[in-house]
């Protein structure tokens, strides 16, 4: 008998029942809350005057409504401020733990939840946005829900499921100087599509995945979703380990040895079967940029639009076609000749203290491009943006031009006050490029936060491989 | 829930891939805490434009042809509601009237929470999309009739597509059900998983570490 993947051992080890029809009550370890996916779940409690099943498996966080300017004012905005003060009240109601939006460990969700230890190894993590596959890094069963099944998990801890297939994403080698775990994932997403991973729970793995950091495996799993699939994790492994050893909700004494010692067999067995697999390596990754509307239409920094009339699917010829018209780009131009008006360093995606680092790194001793409007860095959390002041990069963004905001989701899907302009264009480390995804008529390209910061000082994409450091 | 089980109506064609969340219902409509009243916001950006500071329709767009103002079925191509997990999105095609949309595939979450809204998604192949498009071009007010328990979309000429279903969406759909009724009557199952686990990883408890 063959043996077991990652996602087999995580899965089996939830299974409550199976239905004769093959369906699988899967229990829920972990729960993340914030406002925006919540309110009705909440909502339909009340109203079936249901309780919560299990209080301390969740646990919530304000992010995608928060104002990244003078947190002290409050919110402005009348309706995003209804849906805080929702959130807020609702816990209070059901007795569920929340970061404020005034506490320092408010932040992106997907941020904070590893940060705080509140995702371990092993765990099954749900939450009502589509980029909790970022838990996967730590060796847990991740996926986005929506609101009917918030509800279902906090009346039941449970939710109904059906396994998907197995897919494995070996990358060998190493990643050149200056190409990321950002990179390789829009790499991977260019390879697969946006929807080759539909169906499947991708498991990352290879020399090249197991030699990121923790917060690498994060920018990773976290764009599983934009493959396709709903999960994505990566074996765990010492890095993993020394992680989470002293995070504030991590075990301690003797149950963290009992646990590192269960979690040390949450990898895919050296003869697990996988249902597909897709190889890169390393070495052939460059820095990546999107052009179009979909994650997909990507490609390195040296290369130049493609044209849709070279395409023989029809389909996709149309798409390219719209994807061009919408963001106002002419096929065969340069990447590197694409000038920006705004750069967005944050998200669930790049916010962590390694992507806030690389970024700094590439801006310090310059200055952002005259023609650059914006150049706003939003760390992931208060702790991240605490640590980052620690270190200093606060003062090199802010000597560089740049702004330095107060934690949340911002600019990414500008639910707040941060957004484009109709017609403008950003150099965004987030995570999604689709049409008014960053404003009604904004125009995204996703890359790195070096590719970013170097974008913010030339006022156009750079390869960033080129740069030189101050 | 509204349960789901022959429907005859007017078919919309949507004839773009990877249609995502963020274009189904724009996020400045995710501020609102009830689930009704979206269908006014779908797919926002592509249906109004701004003229003189107000909305107007957009003719361009299909939905505000009206010839398709009762359709009930949206016909789409590849990869619909790839993105967001917001389930905003079945709310607002179904507030707007929408009940089932024919595709070649569906994202996987999106998926689900349309089975939750009484929505039901119909996975015909590439091929037998195209030609519901071409046929949808060349017969105005051209109607379908969906069959949820055969799991066949029939046309009026009496051609027959057969359709895959997950055979638990299938019973919720035709009965309606609200799955946290039917979760609670396992609660020994789920007491039990939870005590067992409670002894085998404490950790994952918080009151217990």
């Amino acid at each position: 008998m063959a043996g077991k993947t990652l996602y087999d051992k995580l899965w089996e080890s939830h299974v409550v029942l199976t239905e004769a029809d093959g369906a699988v009550l899967l229990y829920i370890d972990r729960q993340l809350l914030h406002e925006v996916t919540s309110p009705q779940a909440f909502s339909g409690l009340r109203a079936a005057g249901r309780k919560a099943w299990r209080i301390d498996a969740n646990i919530a966080t304000a992010d995608h409504n928060v104002p990244t300017t003078d947190r002290a004012a409050g919110i402005v905005d009348p309706t995003s401020r209804l849906q805080v003060d929702t959130l807020d009240q609702n816990c209070a109601e059901f007795g569920i733990e929340e970061f404020g939006m005034l506490d320092p460990r408010q932040g992106i969700v997907h941020v904070i939840a590893p940060e705080q230890g509140l995702t371990l190894p092993g765990m099954t993590v749900v939450c009502g946005d589509s980029h909790t596959a970022t838990h996967g890094a730590l060796g847990a069963l991740a996926f986005g829900i929506g609101t009917t099944e918030v509800e279902h998990v906090l009346a039941t801890q449970c939710l109904w499921a059906r396994k998907s297939k197995s897919l494995r994403v070996w990358v060998d080698g190493e990643l050149g100087r200056g190409v990321t775990a950002k990179d390789m994932v829009l790499a991977i997403i260019g390879k697969m599509g946006t929807a080759g991973g539909t169906g499947y729970a991708i498991e990352f793995a290879g020399p090249a995945v197991q030699a990121l950091s923790v917060e690498g495996r994060m920018t990773l799993c976290n764009m599983a979703i934009e493959a396709g699939a709903r999960s994505g994790m990566v074996g765990v492994d010492a890095i993993t380990i020394d992680y989470l050893r002293g995070r504030p909700y991590a075990p301690v004494g003797r149950i963290w040895d009992q646990a590192v010692a269960a979690w040390s067999e949450l990898h895919s067995d050296a003869d697990a079967r996988f249902d597909a697999e897709i190889r890169l390596h390393a070495a052939d990754i460059a820095p990546q940029v999107t052009w179009g509307t979909s994650p997909e239409m990507v490609a390195e920094i040296s290369a130049t639009i493609p044209d849709p009339a070279q395409e023989a699917d029809m389909v996709r010829r149309k798409g390219w076609t719209d994807a061009l018209a919408y963001m106002d780009l002419q096929a065969n131009t340069p990447l590197s000749a694409i000038t920006l008006d705004k750069v967005f360093i944050g998200s669930c995606t790049n916010a962590r203290i390694e992507d806030l680092r690389a970024a700094a790194a590439v801006a310090k001793g310059h200055q952002k491009a005259a023609s650059v409007k914006v150049a706003m860095v939003v760390p992931g959390s208060g702790l991240v943006k605490a640590q980052a002041e620690a270190e200093g990069l606060d003062k090199i963004f802010k000597e560089a031009g740049f702004e330095w905001r107060e934690p949340g989701c911002s600019m990414c899907l500008a639910m707040n006050a941060d957004r484009l302009e109709p017609g403008e264009r950003c150099a965004s480390t987030s995570n999604r490029n689709f049409e008014g995804r960053q404003g009604a008529g904004g125009r995204t390209h996703l890359v790195s936060p070096a590719m970013a910061a170097a974008a913010a000082i030339a006022g156009h994409f750079v390869d960033v491989r080129d740069w030189s450091a101050k | 829930m509204e349960a789901f089980t022959v429907l005859e109506a007017i078919v919309a064609p949507l004839d773009r891939p990877n249609v995502d969340t963020d274009a189904i219902i724009p996020k400045q409509f995710l501020k609102t805490i009830e689930r009704q009243g979206l269908g006014k916001h779908l797919f926002d950006a592509w249906r109004y434009l701004e003229q003189d500071g107000k909305q107007v329709d957009n003719p361009e767009f299909i939905l505000n042809q009206p010839i398709y103002a009762d359709a009930r079925i949206l016909l789409a191509r590849e990869n619909f509601g790839c993105g967001s997990s917001r389930e905003h999105a079945p709310w607002a095609l179904a507030d707007y009237g929408f009940r089932a949309i024919i595709a070649p595939s569906f994202a996987d979450i999106f998926a689900n929470n349309c089975v939750q809204n009484g929505i039901l998604l119909i996975r015909l192949s590439a091929d037998e999309v195209d030609h519901l498009f071409h046929e949808v071009a060349a017969n105005p007010g051209y109607r379908l009739r969906i069959d949820l328990p055969a799991q066949e979309v029939q046309t009026m000429g009496d051609n027959r597509y057969s359709f895959p279903m997950d055979p638990g969406h299938k019973h919720k759909l035709l009965n309606g059900l609200d799955d946290i009724q039917l979760t609670l009557q396992h609660e020994g199952a789920i007491r039990a998983y939870e005590a067992a686990r409670r002894q085998s990883a404490p950790w994952l408890f918080r009151d217990a570490v």
